[in-house]
């Protein structure tokens, strides 16, 4: 049961390898980039489950609602930098594959070793 | 306004760079640019004296108190930093002014400086900011705008190279965060001085360790330590030589200052060396980085690549100062990080001189530039003794620190492997010094000396690193105090 | 003059003439003036020192902390008195030799290879006059920098090559071994200050002291013990004026200097007797002894004999400095004085004979005695001091070392000195005997038309001549300093 409670955490896990991996192992600069979102994905839900609290709301006062539940805001509000830092990340990467494609005329990890010789 | 100077360094650069993209003429970027390094340059010889007067200087960013709003602390370790990557982004702005004409295209003049100001800003905000979240902002910061800067070199492997550099560095800041997030969910704080409080009580829970080592892990790789440098030598050769000179003298510099952050304040010396055995792991790697590397050089063809290799080499003497977790093997590599920025930023500064007249720093054509260029090549001698560790330089002084730490701690071996890895640089220098000063140069080609604009900012470094050579006494002593700051002993 | 000026004067006045001498590039003239002015200068400041020397005190000047608790400083002793005089005195007299061997042998680059001597000499006053082990250390590695560019004057492949063989050797041996050993000391003794009995007593044990003694000893690379001699043929790829004051006098005596230095002030004769490293070493000098003779017999070219010869002859101070006993010690300081001036009369009569008769082979000297008498008759002379037999000033600290060795109760070593001195006499006097007794060959292409040497090498020759034969009548001068090294003096 403790392994299915912490489902967030095998989650997690298991898209950061996922992400990871395709980074190492995959020649092409364009895939590499998707691994490598995957892999910043993977941190973000690990936050955010770490922030979550069992039946926890939003943490916005309502008048009237006492003794509410609320979840951690921090890990949350962190991760909205994460995703900006991630976005940023990404659309550079992305943009040196195009200017990699336009002066090599590839963007194959391997053929581009070649062509730098 | 005093008060407010510790924010006021990272603040004024960051808004500063938005005008310079804004401005859009690279001339009035440069001065832009020229007036946020100088302020900020100003700014940290002040926060140096003040925190030498006063102590630790602590500033809460809106009025929020620590530990819920971010703090800005500064300690004497930070503010040596920050005086060391201000002082060399001061000098390379000079230098950029006339180098990135001659290497980037204008209409991307003003970008660049924009780009400049945003890394140089990154690397102030860690060095002052005391929230570890905090320190992922900047570094991210300043790695984005690196990537950018590195990839405006004027050879097409410069996009290849900024693009491995991003893989990895991006690698590098996720595994930071992951550490930092496995910290907040055991201690529930962000703040520097507060986790290291909260965390010996939950030190033996098993995800600190796993915390520690996602952080090793990522911070080894934004420092370049051997074996996880494989970014570096491409991203330093084909780099504008403007961002070379910048970025070997400041980025790896500003990760070795995480690493002392991260494992003598945050998680406290004790726990590092002696719970988690990090020396065990560090001393080794910095050792065959010292050796490895060093060989590597001498093998090279490219001056700049050369240097990069030699870097890496010099990490290691910072990494292996840092490993004997002793007062003394602190200071050296608190030392060593501020010697180094001036002798790399000197070398590779003379480097960018020869790319400006020859338009290549292939061996194979720097044939006599000892005749054509022979303030650029002076400059090159007086850097590489530095590297070398000859007397009356700043690399005799890391030297003779980092030596006696080693045989303070009875490791005479390690003090042998330091002395080798001098000799393999004299090695590497020396193959620069013979083309250039025995050979003869092509008597077709019409090569003149760099322009003063190359020349001054060059030899400033130069001059300097003689003279902290020559009169050690100030630098070392706050290296000292900042190592004690750092171990929690001493005053 | 108080003494610190003088001191601070006689080391800076070759330094100014060097930059003076710049200015006069295009008049070789007033170039050359200057640099004999400021020979004679420096010597006149050096001399002055002498009267307090020998009264007992010791000048001392402190100029700053360059590392906390170590100082650039300087301190006169009788030891550094003699290495000073005899460094200072002989300058002006080589640079009147030199300024007629570079004309006679239409040598390029004149200014530069003043300037560089200049400094040279310099260095040689701040190793003699150095009052702790960094201020040693550090003008012994300007001395082998600024050396550099005078052995490799030609610039040709050759001396590419010897100038690697000259800095390899010199820097490895001096970071890799004698920086350590000074670091180690440090560590162990706290200072590095030059202290009458020595500082290291009693701070670590027998087998450690050895350990930095073995350092010591082959650290100082100059000082050309086997198996680091290798630099010194190499160098005499330079200039005679060079192999004649820099590789027979200043550089060789900087580094046996240091033995000796480091012998008396550093372990202190008393420590030194007990050590196990002490006799072991005294017989790798005595190996270097024999070795460096048995090879100057095979070497045809009369310069690299000559540099076989100072090999062998060096060795015999680092002997004097091991056999530990007051004898050893004023017999290896006297030795530097005495075969300073024999052996510059050597080169310079070597330099003679290849600018009037373009000779460098001692198998073609035959019948040159009767063309150029005076040159042969001083090298005879020369010879005689080598050897150690009167009526020349070598006899007396050979005299003395031989009394030393018996004191140390090594007659196998005072085999070795008769041995060597029998050697001596065969690979020396060969030259002067071929030159006035053997019948030119018949092919002879330099029958007619060859005279002695251009005036001003004439000078210089026998000046130092006459100063070999007055050293044998008054060596009461020397004898007297070298007696005030000892603690309590010679009885």
């Amino acid at each position: 049961m403790i392994a299915l409670g912490l489902f967030n955490y095998w989650a997690v896990i298991l898209l950061m390898m996922v992400g990871f991996y395709t980074l190492i192992a995959r020649g092409n600069l364009v895939k590499k980039l998707i691994g490598l979102n995957i892999f910043q994905t993977s941190v973000i839900m690990l936050y955010v489950s770490m922030g979550k609290v069992a039946g926890g709301t939003a943490p916005i006062l309502v008048e009237g609602a006492e003794h509410v539940v609320y979840s951690n805001p921090i890990p949350h509000v962190l991760m909205l930098t994460a995703i900006v830092v991630g976005v940023a990340t990404t659309a550079l990467g992305l943009s040196l594959v195009v200017r990699i494609n336009e002066a090599f005329g590839t963007v194959e990890d391997d053929e581009l070793r070649d062509e730098s010789l | 306004m005093s008060q407010h100077l510790p924010v006021l360094i990272v603040v004024v650069p960051l808004l500063l760079a938005p005008l310079a993209a804004l401005v859009g003429n690279w001339k009035a970027a440069w001065i832009v640019a020229a007036a946020a390094s100088w302020w900020a340059f100003g700014v940290s010889i002040a926060l140096v004296r003040r925190v030498l007067a006063e102590g630790t200087i602590s500033y809460e960013i809106g009025g929020w108190a620590a530990p819920y709003g971010i703090e800005y602390r500064i300690d004497l370790v930070s503010a040596f930093v920050a005086m060391i990557v201000a002082t060399i982004g001061a000098v390379a702005i000079i230098y950029a002014r006339t180098s990135v004409r001659a290497e980037v295209s204008e209409d991307r003049g003003a970008l660049f400086y924009s780009a400049f100001i945003l890394c140089f800003t990154g690397l102030l905000g860690i060095s002052v900011t005391g929230d570890v979240f905090n320190i992922f902002v900047f570094l991210e910061v300043s790695s984005l705008s690196a990537y950018a800067l590195i990839a405006m070199g004027q050879d097409r492997r410069a996009l290849t190279a900024a693009y491995q550099y991003l893989i990895m560095g991006s690698v590098g800041a996720t595994f930071i965060v992951i550490g930092i997030g496995l910290m907040y969910s055991m201690t529930g704080t962000l703040n520097i001085a507060d986790l290291a409080e909260r965390l010996p009580a939950v030190a033996d829970n098993r995800t600190i360790p796993v915390a520690f080592t996602f952080l090793t892990v990522g911070i080894t790789l934004k420092l370049a330590l051997f074996p996880l440098h494989l970014w570096l030598p491409n991203a330093y050769t084909y780099a504008p030589s403007a961002v070379t000179a910048f970025i070997a003298s400041t980025a790896t510099k500003v990760a070795v200052y995480l690493l002392l952050r991260f494992f003598f304040t945050v998680f406290g010396a004790e726990f590092s060396f002696e719970q988690m055995q990090l020396d065990k792991v560090l001393m080794p790697l910095a050792l065959v980085a010292i050796v490895t590397m060093s060989l590597v050089a001498i093998y090279q063809d490219n001056v700049k690549r050369l240097l990069a290799y030699s870097s890496v080499a010099q990490i290691g003497y910072m990494v292996l100062g840092i490993s004997f977790a002793s007062v003394l093997g602190v200071t050296a590599g608190i030392l060593h990080l501020f010697n180094h920025a001036l002798m790399k930023g000197a070398l590779f500064m003379a480097m960018g001189c020869v790319m400006y007249r020859v338009g290549s720093v292939r061996l194979e054509r720097m044939k006599g530039l000892g005749k054509k260029m022979p303030w650029t090549m002076a400059a090159f001698v007086g850097g590489g003794l530095s590297l070398i560790g000859v007397p009356f330089t700043v690399g005799f002084v890391s030297k003779w620190y980092l030596v006696q730490a080693a045989l303070e701690r009875g490791m005479w071996p390690v003090a042998a492997v330091v002395m080798f890895g001098s000799l393999l640089a004299v090695i590497y220098v020396w193959k620069v010094v013979e083309v250039a000063y025995f050979q003869e140069a092509d008597p077709d080609d019409d090569i003149r000396e760099a322009p003063l604009g190359l020349l001054i900012p060059t030899w400033a470094l130069v001059i300097a690193s003689f003279y902290f050579g020559i009169d050690a006494t100030t630098t070392a002593d706050i290296a000292t105090r900042a190592a004690e700051v750092l171990l929690g002993v001493g005053p | 003059m108080t003494p610190g000026v003088l001191i601070a004067t006689a080391m800076l006045l070759p330094v100014a003439g060097a930059f003076a001498l710049l200015f006069w590039d295009k008049k070789p003239n007033v170039r050359e003036a200057v640099t004999l002015i400021t020979g004679a200068a420096t010597f006149w400041h050096v001399y002055q020192l002498l009267p307090l020397v020998r009264s007992g005190l010791r000048p001392r000047l402190d100029l700053f902390e360059v590392l906390p608790g170590v100082q650039l400083a300087f301190e006169v002793e009788p030891l550094g008195m003699v290495f000073a005089l005899v460094a200072s005195f002989l300058w002006p007299i080589t640079s009147l030799y030199a300024i007629g061997y570079m004309r006679g042998h239409h040598e390029e680059n004149q200014t530069r290879f003043f300037f560089f001597f200049a400094v040279a000499i310099a260095g040689a006053l701040g190793v003699a006059f150095s009052a702790n082990l960094f201020t040693l250390f550090a003008f012994y590695e300007v001395l082998t920098l600024c050396t550099f560019p005078l052995v490799t004057h030609h610039q040709t492949e050759e001396a590419k090559k010897a100038g690697r063989i000259y800095l390899g050797i010199l820097l490895t041996t001096s970071i890799g071994f004698q920086l350590l050993a000074i670091i180690w000391t440090w560590v162990l003794a706290g200072t590095v200050d030059f202290t009458d009995g020595g500082i290291l007593a009693g701070t670590a044990s027998a087998g450690v002291l050895s350990a930095i003694l073995v350092l010591y000893v082959f650290g100082v690379g100059k000082a050309a013990v086997m198996p680091f001699h290798r630099w010194l043929p190499a160098a005499m790829v330079a200039p005679t004026p060079v192999s004649a004051l820099l590789h027979a006098v200043a550089v060789v005596k900087a580094g046996v200097f240091t033995v000796l230095k480091v012998a008396v002030y550093v372990f202190g004769i008393d420590l030194l007797a007990t050590l196990s490293a002490t006799p072991w070493l005294a017989w790798v000098a005595a190996t270097t002894i024999i070795l460096g003779s048995l090879v100057a017999m095979t070497k045809d070219n009369l310069k690299a004999r000559l540099a076989y010869s100072t090999i062998s002859q060096l060795s015999y101070i680092v002997l004097g400095a091991m056999l530990a006993n007051e004898w050893g010690i004023i017999g290896g300081g006297m030795h530097i004085a005495m075969h300073a001036f024999g052996k510059i009369t050597l080169f310079f009569a070597a330099g003679a004979v290849m600018v009037a008769a373009h000779e460098r082979n001692i198998s073609q000297m035959h019948g040159l005695g009767r063309r150029m008498p005076i040159t042969f008759g001083a090298f005879f002379i020369g010879a005689l001091s080598i050897i150690g037999l009167p009526p020349a000033g070598g006899s007396w600290s050979k005299w003395f070392l031989g009394m030393g060795t018996l004191e140390a109760g090594q007659v196998g070593l005072l085999a070795v000195l008769m041995v060597s001195s029998l050697l001596g006499l065969y690979y020396l006097l060969e030259v002067p005997v071929k030159a006035f007794f053997f019948k030119p060959p018949a092919d002879a292409h330099h029958a007619e038309g060859i005279h002695e040497a251009p005036m001003p090498m004439v000078i210089a020759m026998v000046v130092t001549a006459t100063a070999t034969l007055g050293l044998f009548l008054y060596p009461d001068l020397v004898f007297e300093l070298m007696a005030m090294v000892i603690p309590g003096g010679a009885q």
